[in-house]
């Protein structure tokens, strides 16, 4: 056992409003700067839909994260080092600009010096890369809240791999938000992919880092990287990602994106994890389950060994403390409700998330029967109007039995926390129901809604 | 494999680390020495609290980082108090939209200098240069047609040129004193909303325009935000719960309102309030983004919510108060409600509504303590105030005068009775509920009805159309339905109850009693489910049962089913009749006055906590009283003429059942009559300088009063609203800050071009034929254009008000000044900071208006010097004034106005002469007036004497040494003005509240003051702001309760420290009975459809009926007629952020509309091609966005989307696309000027008619995809 502590989040989505709010303090404080005017290291999208860069999560088109070799080992997707080191003239794979989004700006300055002329003055809009007129095609949120859905979602990679249609019909109308960081994974397949050493895994809290003095902008590590979070700063010519704000962690402070997430949706913690069972969790045979071997690498902070263990690696003794109070440890292993992105990537992202509940689809288009009382709710679960395939194709790889046991966990938690809201006996059935104690229903219930401060971080 | 591994153990001698044994993994220790790029990057000098003096209801406190003295960026602050153990927190409030601010400091649309239209520079300086003194320079430009009309025709053309700040208050100034002089000083506007966003900005700016004598502009109202609902049923301008208070509902309607979008600093107190199990229940005609945390999504037509509402109250008043009578549902009703009180029955009038309904009766006025005898109601003759003390009958059958009624507020006789005790009464709800030895009659009443096709008045439901159903092509005929109540004599008086006629109105019916009656809920006679069901196309048993849920959580939980209701359904044309709708459920189920329950109305809602402190300040009420405080939307129909395209028949809207007091008169002339009145305020008020006025009764040696009804009379003085095309009658002079008008709420925003500016303008409407003209006002062949001379703006980025403006002066950020800001949604008051000083030659409002002032005050000297003013003031709300008018009865309704006995402050405003020191005037406005503690401070009928607070401020702020204010309070700074704020506010000074409170107590008889008497010793000042967000004290101010840490909650006073509402019965009010609202037909909660534009108004669009889908796949047209929507959007607030590039580049990059895939196919537009969408008010050019979110037939274009940004020049006009606002107008709703009566009484932002904007229709085409900017 080789103890080692990872810095993660969970994000749940259930509470996500999609304000972006997270994004545009990321972008003030990170990549407010000339060569990184595209770069939102924090993004959030609109699901159904394509992604910033567009259709990301097609592995086929841009070849990132692993994949596992007949022989059982894994390999990056793109080639192995062999292959890189031999096309490292070569353009890699990556998504272009356009694929981002062209970053523009306006002629402001004619609102204010327009000479006296036929009509009123109007700021147009100009390319920030060729500074010239431009017609804005795209943006970095293009699809936000299904703007253009005839026209793109048809696109989403999730979309296109599930097994039923989904139209594009106001009766059936279904969308949530997906707030997107740097996974900062246990098997960073971004790192494998750097030809100069210069992508990195911290040793103390595992964030993933670009040194920017050894970077040599080979940009490898953006092919490399499937959740396309790595970004090159065509101004510096070299890489850049999102630190997790390890300038505010090492002093105490949530990351910029956790702390102003007024949908108050975000988890920060330390997890303890065994370094030497990466490799392996990362290459189990069957995408389902890579879930559980994820899961099984994390190391229970309150276990005698592992307290051991983790000294004996000269983890210090307050990290120990804080992998014990972590949230992150009880939403994904205790309460078992934070699934991670895209498992099947096989690189052990350590962003999770929590997927959300939505309301039923009947009720605008007939009378419908109360789907959401909580006493109906879990025949409901399979009629939400989200597709469970399409949660399970975002968190499970394609697996919908996790997911649906999330959300009757959060169903039943209504439930129960309906009869103690209005001072009925609280039902322990239905806490049952889904594996849990009553107890744990409401402790669950006080990190998820009451979610203090000192709670979340 | 070693090959392959070579590259990445080559990475290892770069830097020491560690790589996994599989070599896929590169270990580093990072530690502070590593990365130092964006360790360098977090980093920064200082950190600053301030806020966004944004018209949002957000008041978040931000921490704005500085490094080098510039602005880096901002985050939220997480340190706001408590709510307690069991409850999310507040922390961290804030949203994208404020997240980007910094952007504009630094930004190229930021206003760096002041600037002058170069046209009117260059012809002022010629001026000065023949030796004019700068007031004589500006009479002389002005005056000059060609010079006037050169300048006035460049507004919004380019040509801004830089002036210094000494120019340009030179000019502003001189414009002030020569309009004052020659016009009068009501006409001089300001106009700047939502005090409470920033209390000194705005009240800098307010102070100076009441001391000069001028016009503040209301917003409220004018913003259709105003629920006109409120203060009809409540008595209240409106007063909701925080967004904490959330939490506690366990049953939660958003009708309208997009929480996550419009409320997004409150939005987790709902996603959060779901794990306790409450439910949520979304009504909105898109998938909304709030419908994702919905349990239950209906989706009505836009604009009929009322019948939805009407519905739900039908389910509930069936099962939960006819079939059993819920007792807490009774009890509430029988205390806090008018139900019980008793209503006259008159005979149904014959021309109207025919022989068929002969034998019928109406719902006349209340019964009260006037209309019976002594031998009837014991004590009548002696009760004081008797018109206004409504009757109920007691269980054992006697008529009862209760407590609590209007009556009871005002005069000695009933002090201490002011109360809802109802001691042993024993109300009864119905006729039928009461002791009675003659068996119970019942009578037949007729209720209008509009949800008809017109043409069609018994409305019958087997008609061609369905009534009202969508498939119609024309909606909003009258109808009629005739249904029974019990009813009883009481002193000669066919009387029933405002219960029992609920009934009939919802069409609940009772055995034995006449008329129609719907057989259940699938019947589809109006109240019922399937009657909703064919207006809004929600299924019946969706309605039914979310009524049900609403009901039955409220008996659960004991009240906590809540209704969030938001623009979607406030801004409509006929939103009082919704929102009473909507009143109707809290009220019936006793949801309002509880934690968790009742109404949470978040519309421009904006709380100024400290609002008696602000008032004094503002209003300028130390020094001179009263202000000239003007409702905003009959300002801007008259100044931009839009009255003259209007011509909308009054009657077209009153009830089949009406008296006909509005036969043959226009919106308009009922304006002109509620101005003459005095039912609401009128500035400019007369067609002569009231400076001359005071002059010409002083010479005349009679009475201001008597002199104007003198001239009056004689015909020589007319109202100015009767010609506000008469030169005489322009505004002349308006001030803009913190706002922009023509790039926002500017409803008709090309006839404010076009008139009012006199500059192009995309006006295709065609004035009103001779036959639609207002008969009261003066019809000029010519109509004018360019009424204002001057149009000066403050503001820190340029928008279309800035870029129409003749003088932009920069101003300073929210980041650069000291300032207080609140809200209604958290209970704390906090303070703005400068981060920076104002950079360029920007300055904070506060250092403009007095560099204003200051030269006002030396041009004064010689051109002014001290004058007197005569001010016409309305019958106020809150005030003995709203006693005017008894039982909302015009007894000279038919009498020509120059011949009735006009009576100031009776059947005419009250006429007011005052004294204006204008060279005294910069003085003034910078130190406390001897008024505050002379004649003390009003706010809601509180008194409070505040002469300790002024002695303290004196210390505080200290003492002006000399002067014409010499020995007052300085407030010459802006921290001065935030002291004095606070210190003069019951929220923010315990002292003050506790005896507010005491005050009451006298009043009621009932002990209150205890809910402030422990923080009796509390002074909030600025620093405690400065250093975090700090809670209010409970006040009389408001109506809720912070006491021991709840949360705030409305009228949680009245319900538990029974504390009457300001209404005439002093409860909530179902029924009205001002004759205004008879005439419309809307003394009970009613459906009102949308107006149907077409067939009111022929230039305007048809919208098609519902058979589109049955067109051919394939055909495309030229263009669709759809209803045009402009709800709030998700990348600004109001027009602020939508130019941020931030914002921008998260959206379209410029200005959209939303359209569903159908219409889109119909017009044959792909996502993201250039439409134009064109109809007699205006053109604007957007970006089509294509989504399957949007329902058929309704676009949506966000609020406020300006034409600063990526807008190209317009087919359909050849000038640059409008605003959002170029494709509505102004519509006036003559319930909205009814005052003079009880809680239809006149206060500002309290009453006055809405610019509603949702009943607006459009072409939509697609336009030329070859866009040209110039």
């Amino acid at each position: 056992m080789k103890v080692m502590a990872q810095m993660s989040m969970v994000m749940n989505l259930d509470k996500c409003i999609g304000c972006h709010t997270c994004s545009v303090t990321c972008k003030q404080a990170w990549t407010n700067r000339s060569g990184t005017e595209y770069v939102w290291f924090n993004n959030v999208e609109t699901r159904p839909g394509l992604g910033y860069p567009r259709t990301y999560q097609d592995q086929d088109t841009w070849q990132g994260g692993w994949v596992r070799t007949g022989r059982g080992k894994l390999k990056l997707r793109a080639g192995g080092r062999l292959k890189k080191l031999a096309t490292i003239f070569a353009n890699p794979k990556m998504p272009s600009i356009q694929d981002y989004y062209e970053p523009w700006t306006y002629e402001y300055d004619m609102l204010l010096s327009a000479p006296q002329g036929a009509h009123t003055p109007v700021a147009r809009p100009r390319s920030l890369l060729t500074g010239k007129d431009m017609n804005i095609e795209w943006s970095a949120n293009w699809d936000d809240n299904l703007a253009g859905s005839t026209a793109t979602m048809q696109d989403d990679p999730i979309l296109k791999h599930m097994s039923e249609h989904v139209a594009e019909e106001l009766e059936q109308t279904f969308m949530f938000y997906l707030p997107r960081i740097c996974e900062h994974c246990l098997n960073p397949s971004c790192v494998a992919s750097c030809p100069s050493g210069a992508m990195y895994k911290r040793t103390e809290d595992g964030i993933v880092l670009v040194d920017q003095e050894a970077c040599r902008g080979w940009r490898m590590c953006i092919t490399g990287c499937p959740y396309k979070k790595v970004y090159f700063n065509h101004k510096t010519g070299k890489a850049e990602k999102c630190t997790l704000c390890y300038p505010r962690i090492e002093v105490g402070l949530p990351t910029v994106c956790s702390e102003t997430c007024v949908g108050r949706l975000r988890y920060l913690g330390l997890v303890l994890y065994d370094a030497d069972r990466v490799s392996e969790a990362a290459a189990v045979e069957d995408e389902h389950d890579l879930l559980a071997a994820q899961r099984a690498v994390f190391l229970d902070p309150n276990d005698p060994e592992v307290i051991a263990a983790a000294r004996s690696e000269g983890i210090p003794e307050d990290w120990i403390d804080a992998a014990q109070a972590s949230p992150i440890w009880r939403l994904i292993n205790d309460y078992e409700v934070a699934l991670p992105l895209h498992p099947e990537y096989r690189t052990l992202p350590m962003v999770w998330y929590i997927p959300p509940l939505s309301p039923v689809v009947d009720v605008v288009a007939s009378s419908g029967n109360d789907g959401e009382d909580p006493r109906t709710l879990f025949a409901a679960i399979s009629q939400l109007r989200i597709p469970l395939e399409y949660l399970a194709g975002l968190f499970t790889a394609g697996d919908t039995r996790p997911v649906e046991k999330v959300l009757r966990r959060l169903a039943a938690m209504r439930s129960y926390m309906r009869d103690v809201n209005l001072g009925n006996a609280p039902n322990e059935d239905a806490a049952g129901a889904v594996g849990m104690t009553g107890t744990q229903i409401e402790e669950m219930y006080r990190l998820l809604a009451i979610a203090k401060y000192q709670d979340r971080y | 494999m070693a090959s392959e591994d070579a590259l990445i153990s080559l990475g290892r001698y770069l830097r020491r680390g560690e790589v996994s044994e599989d070599l896929r993994r590169l270990y580093l220790e990072g530690g502070r020495g590593g990365d130092s790029f964006y360790r360098d990057r977090w980093s920064h000098d200082k950190v600053v609290r301030s806020t966004h003096g944004v018209n949002c209801t957000g008041s978040c406190s931000w921490k704005v980082y500085v490094k080098d003295g510039i602005i880096t960026w901002e985050t939220q602050q997480t340190d706001y108090p408590s709510v307690g153990p069991d409850s999310p927190e507040y922390e961290p409030r804030g949203c994208p939209r404020g997240a980007a601010f910094s952007w504009y400091t630094y930004s190229p649309t930021r206003v760096r200098y002041p600037y002058v239209r170069g046209a009117l520079l260059e012809a002022y300086r010629a001026a000065r240069r023949q030796g004019n003194d700068p007031v004589e320079a500006w009479a002389e430009l002005t005056a000059d047609p060609v010079t006037a009309d050169a300048y006035k025709r460049a507004r919004g053309k380019g040509g801004l040129v830089r002036a210094s700040w000494e120019e340009a208050a030179e000019i502003v100034a001189a414009a002030h004193v020569h309009t004052i002089r020659k016009y009068g000083p009501d006409r001089v506007a300001g106009f700047s909303p939502i005090p409470a966003m920033s209390m000194v900005s705005h009240g800098v700016g307010a102070r100076f325009v009441q001391l000069l004598g001028g016009t503040m502009l209301s917003f409220y109202d004018w913003y259709a935000d105003l629920p006109v609902a409120s203060p009809q049923v409540f008595g209240d301008q409106t007063d909701v719960p925080e967004s904490a208070d959330w939490w506690n509902a366990a049953y939660l309607i958003m009708w309208g309102s997009n929480v996550p979008v419009t409320r997004t600093p409150d939005a987790h107190f709902m996603t959060e309030a779901r794990y306790r199990g409450q439910k949520v229940v979304v009504v909105s005609p898109d998938y909304a983004d709030n419908t994702k945390f919905a349990d239950a999504w209906l989706a009505p037509q836009p604009g009929t919510d009322g019948a939805l509402a009407l519905a739900m109250g039908h389910v509930i008043l069936r099962e939960y108060l006819v079939d059993q009578r819920t007792e807490r549902f009774e009890r509430y009703l029988k205390q806090y409600s008018d139900s019980p009180f008793l209503v006259r029955l008159e005979p149904a009038p014959r021309s109207s509504a025919g022989s068929e309904h002969a034998g019928t009766y109406v719902p006349g006025k209340f019964l009260t303590a006037a209309d019976l005898a002594d031998d009837v109601l014991p004590g009548a003759a002696d009760e004081a105030n008797p018109h206004f003390k409504p009757v109920l009958l007691d269980s054992d059958g006697r008529p009862v005068v209760p407590n609590g009624t209007l009556g009871h507020r005002y005069g000695e006789a009933d002090e201490g009775r002011w109360n809802l005790d109802l001691g042993d009464v024993d109300p009864a709800l119905s006729i039928a509920d009461a002791a009675s030895v003659e068996p119970v009659e019942a009578a037949t009443v007729a209720l209008p009805r509009f949800d008809v096709v017109p043409g069609d008045p018994a409305g019958r439901p087997d008609g061609p159309g369905s009534p009202g159903g969508t498939g119609d092509l024309h909606t909003g005929g009258k109808g009629v339905v005739v249904r029974g109540v019990p009813v009883r004599r009481v002193g000669g008086h066919l009387v029933t109850t405002v219960f029992d006629l609920m009934l009939a109105q919802y069409g609940v019916a009772r055995p034995g009693l006449p008329g129609e009656w719907p057989d259940g809920y699938d019947d589809p006679a109006p109240g019922t489910p399937a009657w909703q069901e064919e207006i809004t196309g929600v299924p019946a048993a969706a309605a039914a049962r979310i009524g049900r849920e609403f009901a039955q959580n409220a008996v659960d939980s004991g009240g906590r089913s809540m209704i969030i209701m938001g623009a979607g359904t406030n801004h409509w044309f006929h939103s009082d009749t919704i929102y009473r709708a909507f009143l109707a459920l809290t009220t019936m189920t006793g949801c309002q006055g509880v934690n968790g329950g009742g109404w949470a109305h978040y519309v421009g809602q904006e709380k100024c906590r400290p609002v008696t402190g602000w008032a004094q300040y503002a209003g300028g009420l130390d020094w001179v009283r009263p202000p000239r405080q003007m409702i905003g939307t009959a300002f801007w129909y008259l100044a931009t003429d839009q009255w003259r395209y209007d011509g909308l028949p009054a009657d077209t809207l009153a009830s089949p059942l009406a008296p006909g007091t509005f036969a043959g008169r226009t919106t308009a002339d009922t304006l002109v009559d509620s101005a003459q009145r005095g039912w609401m305020p009128s500035y400019p008020t007369f067609d002569r300088n009231p400076l001359d006025l005071a002059d010409e009764a002083r010479a005349a040696g009679r009475k201001p009063a008597e002199h104007v009804v003198d001239e009056l009379k004689a015909g020589r003085l007319r109202f100015a609203v009767e010609d506000p095309d008469d030169p005489a009658n322009f505004p002349r002079v308006l001030t803009v800050w913190r706002a922009n008008i023509l790039g926002s709420s500017g409803k008709g925003n090309e006839y404010f071009l076009k008139h009012l500016l006199g500059t192009d303008s995309a006006v295709f409407a065609e004035e009103s034929a001779p036959d639609r003209r207002p008969r009261s006002m003066t019809w000029r062949e010519e109509a004018p254009r360019g009424k204002l001379d001057l149009l000066v703006t403050m503001d820190f980025r340029m928008t279309s008000t800035t870029l129409f403006s003749d003088v932009v002066l920069p101003a300073a950020t929210w980041y650069e000044k000291h300032d207080l800001s609140s809200t209604d949604m958290h209970p704390f008051v906090h303070a703005f900071n400068p981060a920076i000083d104002p950079p360029w030659q920007t300055r904070t409002d506060f250092a403009a208006f007095h560099a204003i002032a200051r030269k006002i005050s030396a041009m004064a000297v010689h051109h002014l010097g001290v004058r007197h003013d005569v001010v016409a003031s309305p019958l106020a709300h809150d005030t003995p004034d709203e006693m005017a008018v008894p039982h909302g009865t015009l007894t000279d309704a038919d009498v020509p106005f120059r011949e009735r006995h006009l009576v100031p402050g009776s059947n005419l405003p009250k006429i007011v002469e005052v004294e204006r020191d204008y060279p005294a005037f910069a003085a003034r406005m910078s130190a406390l007036g001897p008024l505050t503690e002379g004649a003390g401070m009003v706010t809601k009928g509180v008194s409070f004497s505040p002469g300790d607070e002024v002695r303290r401020l004196g210390e505080i702020n200290g003492l002006v040494p000399d002067g014409p204010a010499a020995g007052r309070p300085r407030l010459d700074r802006d921290t001065h003005v935030c002291e004095a704020i606070l210190a003069l506010s019951g929220t923010t000074n315990g002292r003050l509240s506790v005896q507010g409170f005491e005050h009451l107590e006298r009043r009621t008889g009932r002990p209150l003051a205890d809910l402030a008497r422990g923080e009796e010793g509390r002074r909030i000042t600025f620093a405690d702001v400065q250093a975090r967000p700090t809670p209010v004290i409970t006040s009389p101010e408001w109506s809720g309760s912070e006491h021991g840490g709840r949360r705030y909650s409305a009228f949680v006073v009245n319900v538990e420290r029974l504390k009457p509402w300001h209404t005439l019965t002093g409860r909530q009010h179902f029924y009205l009975d001002h004759d205004w609202l008879v005439e419309l037909g809307e003394q009970l909660p009613v459906y009102r459809p949308p107006l149907d534009l077409h067939r009111l108004f022929p230039d305007s669009p048809a919208l098609r009926s519902g058979g589109s889908r049955t067109e051919q796949a394939g055909t495309t047209e030229a263009e669709v007629v759809v209803r045009y929507l402009t709800p709030h959007s998700k990348w600004s607030i109001h027009s602020e952020y939508q130019d941020n590039l931030f914002m921008l580049s998260l959206s379209r990059g410029g200005p959209n509309i939303w359209m569903s895939p159908a219409d889109a196919a119909r017009i044959g537009v792909v996502d993201n091609e250039w439409v134009e969408a064109v109809n007699r008010n205006g053109v604007v050019v957007a970006r089509a966005v294509v989504s399957h979110r949007m329902p058929e037939g309704t676009v949506y274009m966000h609020h406020a989307t300006d034409r600063t940004v990526d807008v190209p020049i317009a087919e359909a006009s050849g000038l640059r696309g409008g605003i959002h606002n170029s494709l509505t107008r102004i519509l006036l709703k003559p319930s909205h000027l009814a005052g003079g009566y009880a809680q239809l009484s006149y206060a500002f932002n309290y009453l006055g008619p809405t610019g509603n904007q949702r009943d607006e229709v459009t072409v939509v085409r697609r336009r030329s995809q070859e866009v040209r900017y110039s």
